[in-house]
């Protein structure tokens, strides 16, 4: 039944997120929803009630980690669509193993 | 440059297309607690800023832009594209302003109101996305 409920509101949070995307002018700007603490809201708020405030801090503490990830992924996608003439779903796609590299590689090193 | 709202961008997109957002947000927010359960906070945080909204709005971006030139005769244009590297360039900016957000949950989260907290690590990340979106001319990272 959490799950459920997890998938529930993390799903509609990043629908909302999504949507204010869409409808902001300039592009430039409404990209900013693109990386939106979504997922986060979403998480965040469950893992309080769950789990403590303390195991929901260290959560963001790594949180700041994924998010440098985050950043070279959006350059990534840059690079491939402008400097490779990929579509916006592939080189978004493609790019995903950095972002997964990026976050476990600091996970490894830094956080473990 | 103005920030407007524009409501009619809601009605170009497809029912599967909020289908395909509801299904990711929700299956991402699933994975990031399994993951916490199964290796703990630490590893399971990384995945709070995992790229949920990014993929299928950029999609979405090139897509408008593409039907917006075909309609107006103009095949093959790389508008669709660029207006996708546009929004991948807003979503860097916005990245950097998740940091701050993690940040302030990070810090706040132990001592403060839960509630009070993330609506404040929110508004931080917001005025701080804002902030870089406004000194955007000045900062390295346009798309190329």
């Amino acid at each position: 039944v959490q799950f459920v409920f997890r998938f529930v509101v993390g799903g509609l949070i990043v629908s909302v997120f999504a949507a204010l995307g869409d409808v902001l002018k300039p592009k430039s700007f409404a990209g900013l929803f693109g990386a939106a603490p979504s997922v986060a809201l979403a998480t965040l708020g469950l893992t309080i009630v769950a789990n403590g405030k303390l195991y929901a801090a260290q959560e963001a503490h790594s949180m700041i980690v994924g998010a440098a990830a985050l950043f070279f992924y959006c350059r990534v996608t840059i690079w491939l669509i402008m400097n490779h003439n990929s579509r916006a779903a592939s080189a978004a796609m493609l790019a995903i193993p950095v972002w997964l590299a990026c976050a476990i590689g600091a996970w490894l090193l830094i956080l473990r | 440059m103005t920030v407007r709202v524009d409501f009619s961008a809601l009605a170009k997109a497809r029912w599967h297309e909020y289908a395909v957002r509801f299904l990711f947000g929700g299956a991402i927010t699933v994975i990031t607690g399994l993951l916490a359960k199964e290796y703990g906070p630490i590893f399971g945080g990384l995945f709070l800023a995992f790229p949920a909204i990014f993929p299928a709005s950029a999609t979405l971006v090139e897509r408008h832009e593409r039907e917006k030139k075909e309609r107006a005769g103009i095949a093959n244009t790389i508008r669709g594209r660029q207006a996708a590297a546009v929004d991948a360039r807003g979503a860097a900016m916005g990245s950097l302003a998740l940091m701050v957000f993690a940040f302030a949950v990070f810090k706040l989260e132990p001592i403060w109101n839960s509630g009070l907290t993330l609506f404040l690590a929110f508004a931080a990340w917001l005025a701080a996305s804002i902030l870089l979106w406004i000194c955007r001319p000045h900062l390295r990272f346009k798309p190329r």
